[in-house]
């Protein structure tokens, strides 16, 4: 176990960890301000994704294409924010659940009716290979501008949301709506508004991920219970929660993939190791999620007291 | 519900096979056998989630796990119903109690992703349980024996099994909700603070009522299991515990028969929509088929938006809210 | 809350009665996978069998067909369901259309029992063609390990000297490693099992840049592969190591997804687009008019699927009630395949050639899978002698 092998899989730990925060931080966004459990902000990043397919397709240009598959998605987003979602505020989690689980088959079955099943999209040609960046370790160009994607987003995002006039309502909204509500908040424009940009966030980790991941219907469901597991982490309505849960996750998730199968072998016969580190690693996040709300039940950085 | 309709639903339940078999459909049977097995999981939910106000997102585990004890029995040799689904009741209810004395110290969005967590690490579990099938399941070559020269390789007598043993549940839970433990469970659901402040242990009537639906939903398991022949881990996958929460919030959230009324509605509804053809709808749509989930989307998000009460609460004035 | 159950019923009765006393019609209930993310493979196999029906004018082996079509929507116990319904309400001739082994094997005994043939156009599990063989079981396909074994032996060839192997976990994965193993004399550099339905392979792919494999052979179906074949070109491995998958990891379903970067790739497969036979021509150039894409491997297989019924109804002239001479029939069936010859084990598993493939332009400037070698001639399987069939 060499020292850039440790590296290159923190690397790809955190690049996986910083993409899962961009919807974690939608949807941790969503569910604090407005309490609403929405299962289909995975159906708004598959949405984003097939949108950057398309207009990266059109185009011609990845650049291009992504940056417009954003504000598309937001528009989406913000679309369905007013016809539906916007009359589940008041109702119960249940209600919630059932509404937006509908919505993923409704979406599902439309973006199926326009697209097809799944849509290519590459990494653009400059940076579809790898680059060296210590003697002796190459490493996917693409897989680092995610990084750096990823970095700059979670910047802006601590920028917006602690120095901006949105991101002082928004915070006065997680931390205490009814409060808000009273001080004369336009709840509703806000609601659309954080709405359009969590849907925002959710494209651009599709377009990101689309040329690693495969661009097809049902993407959103696998990676939308992930960043469940990241917000709970973190704690429910915390940007800064998120972003440490994502970045745990990433860590916890890759490096029990690539080490845990050797670390078994040491201690445990070659045959009963092969059999239980796939399955050891598999479920390690939630063992990490039942230990930290075991510990602390309101996740790592509770946003209302 | 009023007496008089479900004594009328009780008969017709009861003649249903009788009819099936005169015009030769015993298919059918099958197919309602299934229905009131996925109606009990669902109703052992509903006892957590409406009258407990638990929102479990985990209940596919405990299906999965009466479903994989009561085949792993028929597999090794011992096909006794009497021992196999009281055996899968068991390691059900002490899967849930563990599960749940870990869960329950969680509140909210936390506890329902607490659940969530545990059914997965049981359904990866599961995938590598290599003995027993791992992810191709494990086909079983005989349905549990009952004795007194009952035989449910039979389906109408199967079908007589699943009605009774669902009737009885249902009674059961009617009873307890009725006696002091379902009035504490649904105080507690209320509000908390006060139970405690009173001198009830919360903790412990949650624990007990999470048991309790764990050994219920193994039993439904233990069912499904003999029913299909055949038991793989897709069963306690996260999407099937939202297929039971979303029957029970379809039926009627803390209503007797919401569990039941939803589990029908939801698998007839995808019954119809994928395996019958409607001539309206394909005059509409010719290949509707292909996309049959998205009228089951539409139909479900009706509901919540026109029967905030599930389907259950369109007949009932004692809705909860 | 029966009543919608009650009208159903009444309805399907009523068609039944309509259709019940008609022998002149040949009814096969077909189980596809056709919705969600492995819907493509299934929609494959469905439209290449209406196809061949259509081309055959609506019927085969000179009967008009009757085709159920259900969706098991990647669920065995549906599956199981669908199979019941096709046997036991609709009374089916034969079954056919699974894509996946779990959901096969939750099915099929409910046609075993029944005494109905199923007719695999896909999958076709190693138990089913030792052990386990059954009269009423027949794979048109390829047997499980096939691909994998001549993937083994074309790594063998080549002169690789260390192979990586990658597989999800679970008992298919485990199967077609084993497959790989038996034909390969080269070192095996690691044997690494994923989750199933990973997204993420970066570290697995950290691994294998350590390791410095010759080649890296993947058995990771569907999205999973998409997903891994994309990464493995971004993170620059293609350039040194080898990249070896079994050809329904790379067809034109995977290609759709991956796009560029599966050029170079090397594949093994019964069969390819450009295989040079009139009957694959036909399949071919009629698929694409059809369907307005490039059929897959599994599309393939169903047209054989298809060809392969119409044969064995032909040469009963039309009298399917008899369900052993129908099985005689299939057993004996002899039709021009996609890829040319074919004939039955006495497992009633193919014994055919396997071939080497790799993902290049054709002259349309399409990226298509296109033959360079025979690997396997006339290759069976490795269980055939545990089945107790003659």
């Amino acid at each position: 176990m060499s020292f850039t092998l440790i590296l290159e899989q923190s690397l790809n730990g955190l690049q996986f960890g910083l993409m899962l925060f961009l919807l974690a931080a939608g949807l941790t966004l969503v569910f604090g301000i407005m309490d609403m459990i929405n299962l289909a902000h995975g159906s708004l990043y598959m949405i984003g994704a097939f949108l950057a397919a398309t207009l990266v397709q059109a185009t011609g240009s990845f650049t291009l294409g992504v940056l417009l598959a954003i504000p598309a998605a937001a528009v989406v987003g913000m679309a369905l924010e007013i016809t539906i979602l916007r009359t589940l505020y008041a109702r119960d989690h249940l209600s919630q659940v059932l509404a937006t689980f509908a919505l993923i088959l409704i979406i599902n079955e439309v973006v199926r009716m326009i697209w097809g099943s799944d849509m290519p999209l590459s990494a653009p040609e400059a940076l579809s290979g790898p680059v060296q960046l210590v003697p002796g370790m190459p490493y996917s160009a693409y897989r680092l501008l995610i990084i750096g994607v990823g970095l700059a987003v979670a910047v802006l995002l601590y920028f917006v949301v602690t120095k901006t006039r949105i991101g002082m309502l928004v915070r006065a909204g997680a931390s205490n709506r009814e409060m808000a509500l009273a001080m004369g908040v336009n709840i509703k424009r806000l609601f659309t508004l954080v709405f359009g940009f969590g849907a925002a966030l959710c494209a651009i980790a599709g377009a990101m991920l689309g040329p690693i991941f495969a661009v097809q219907v049902g993407m959103g469901e696998n990676i939308l219970i992930l960043a469940f597991v990241v917000i709970v982490i973190g704690g429910i309505g915390s940007i800064r929660g998120a972003l440490v849960g994502s970045i745990l996750v990433g860590m916890v998730d890759t490096m029990g993939r690539a080490f845990m199968p050797a670390l078994l072998r040491e201690v445990l016969t070659p045959a009963f190791a092969s059999a239980a580190g796939p399955a050891i690693a598999s479920i390690l996040i939630y063992v990490l999620m039942a230990g930290v709300l075991f510990w602390r039940p309101q996740g790592l950085f509770p946003a209302r007291g | 519900m009023n007496r008089a309709l479900v004594f009328g639903v009780l008969v017709l339940a009861v003649a249903f096979p009788l009819a099936m078999r005169s015009l030769d459909q015993v298919y059918y049977v099958t197919m309602a056998s299934r229905f009131l097995i996925y109606a009990l999981a669902a109703t052992s939910l509903n006892l957590v989630l409406g009258y407990g106000g638990m929102i479990s997102f985990g209940h596919a585990a405990f299906v999965g796990a009466g479903a994989y004890t009561a085949s792993v029995m028929i597999v090794e040799g011992l096909p006794s119903a009497w021992l196999a689904w009281p055996l899968a009741m068991a390691v059900s209810g002490l899967l849930a109690l563990a599960i749940g004395a870990i869960s329950l110290r969680t509140r909210g969005v936390y506890f329902i992703m607490i659940t969530l967590a545990f059914a997965q690490m049981i359904y990866y579990l599961t995938i590598s349980m290599k003995a027993y099938g791992g992810d191709e399941g494990l086909t079983l070559t005989q349905r549990a024996t009952v004795g007194f020269g009952l035989d449910l390789k039979d389906d109408i007598t199967f079908y007589y099994v699943v009605l009774a043993i669902l009737v009885a549940a249902v009674y059961l839970i009617s009873r307890l909700v009725d006696a002091r433990f379902g009035r504490v469970i649904q105080a507690i659901r209320e509000n908390e603070t006060r139970m405690e402040a009173i001198g009830y242990p919360a903790f412990r009537y949650k624990l007990a009522a999470f048991a309790l639906a764990g050994a219920l939903g193994g039993l439904a398991g233990a069912l499904l299991a003999n029913q299909n022949s055949y038991v793989n881990p897709g069963i306690l996958h996260w999407t099937e515990s939202g297929k039971l929460m979303i029957m029970v919030i379809l039926g009627g959230v803390g209503q007797l028969y919401g569990g039941i009324i939803g589990a029908i509605g939801l698998l007839g509804l995808e019954e119809l929509l994928a395996n019958h053809k409607i001539g309206w709808l394909a005059a509409i749509y010719p290949n509707y088929q292909q996309h049959s989930l998205l009228a089951v989307g539409l139909a479900l998000l009706a509901v919540v938006l026109y029967a905030p009460q599930g389907i259950a609460g369109l007949f009932s004035r004692r809705g909860r809210k | 809350m029966r009543k919608p159950l009650a009208a159903a019923v009444a309805a399907t009765s009523l068609l039944l009665a309509g259709g019940a006393c008609a022998a002149d019609k040949l009814k096969i209930g077909f189980i596809s996978t056709l919705s969600g993310p492995s819907a493509s493979i299934g929609v494959d196999i469905r439209d290449a069998f209406t196809l061949a029906i259509k081309l055959n004018g609506g019927k085969l082996g000179g009967l008009p067909v009757q085709l159920e079509i259900g969706d098991d929507q990647f669920k065995p116990e549906v599956g199981k369901q669908l199979a019941e319904k096709y046997v036991r309400l609709d009374k089916v001739d034969i079954l056919t259309g699974i894509v996946f082994s779990n959901i096969m094997l939750a099915a099929v005994p409910e046609a075993f029992n029944a005494k109905i043939p199923y007719v695999s156009p896909n999958a076709a599990p190693s138990p089913l063609a030792g052990k386990q063989c059954n009269p009423w079981f027949f794979a048109a396909s390829w047997p499980n390990d096939a691909f994998h074994e001549a993937a083994g032996k074309h790594a063998s060839d080549k002169g690789y000297k260390s192979t990586y192997l990658i597989a999800p976990n679970y008992q298919a994965g485990k199967d077609s490693l084993a497959g790989f193993k038996r034909f390969y004399k080269g070192k095996i550099a690691e044997e690494v099992y994923t989750k199933l339905g990973q997204l993420d392979y970066s570290a697995e792919l950290a691994q294998v840049r350590a390791a410095k494999p010759d080649a890296l052979y993947i058995f990771l179906p569907g999205g999973m592969g998409i997903n891994f074949i994309k990464q493995f070109v971004g993170a620059g491995l293609s350039k040194d190591i080898q990249l070896i998958t079994p050809g329904f990891g790379s067809d034109q379903d995977i290609i759709r997804g991956v796009g560029e970067p599966m050029l170079g790739l090397f594949d093994t497969s019964h069969w390819a687009l450009d295989i040079d036979n009139p009957t694959n021509k036909k399949f071919v150039a009629e698929f694409e008019k059809e369907y307005k894409r490039l059929p897959a491997v599994f599309a393939a297989q169903s047209y054989d699927t298809a060809l392969m019924i119409d044969a064995a109804v032909k040469s009963l002239k039309g009298k399917v009630e008899d369900k052993e001479a129908l099985r005689k029939a299939l057993k004996g069936a002899k039709f021009e395949s996609t890829h040319g010859p074919f004939k039955l084990n006495t497992n009633q598993y193919p014994i055919q050639n396997y071939y080497l493939r790799v993902v290049g332009k054709d002259a349309q400037g399409r990226i298509v899978n296109k033959t360079l070698a025979t690997i396997f001639k006339d290759h069976g399987d490795a269980y055939v002698q545990d089945c107790p069939m003659k």
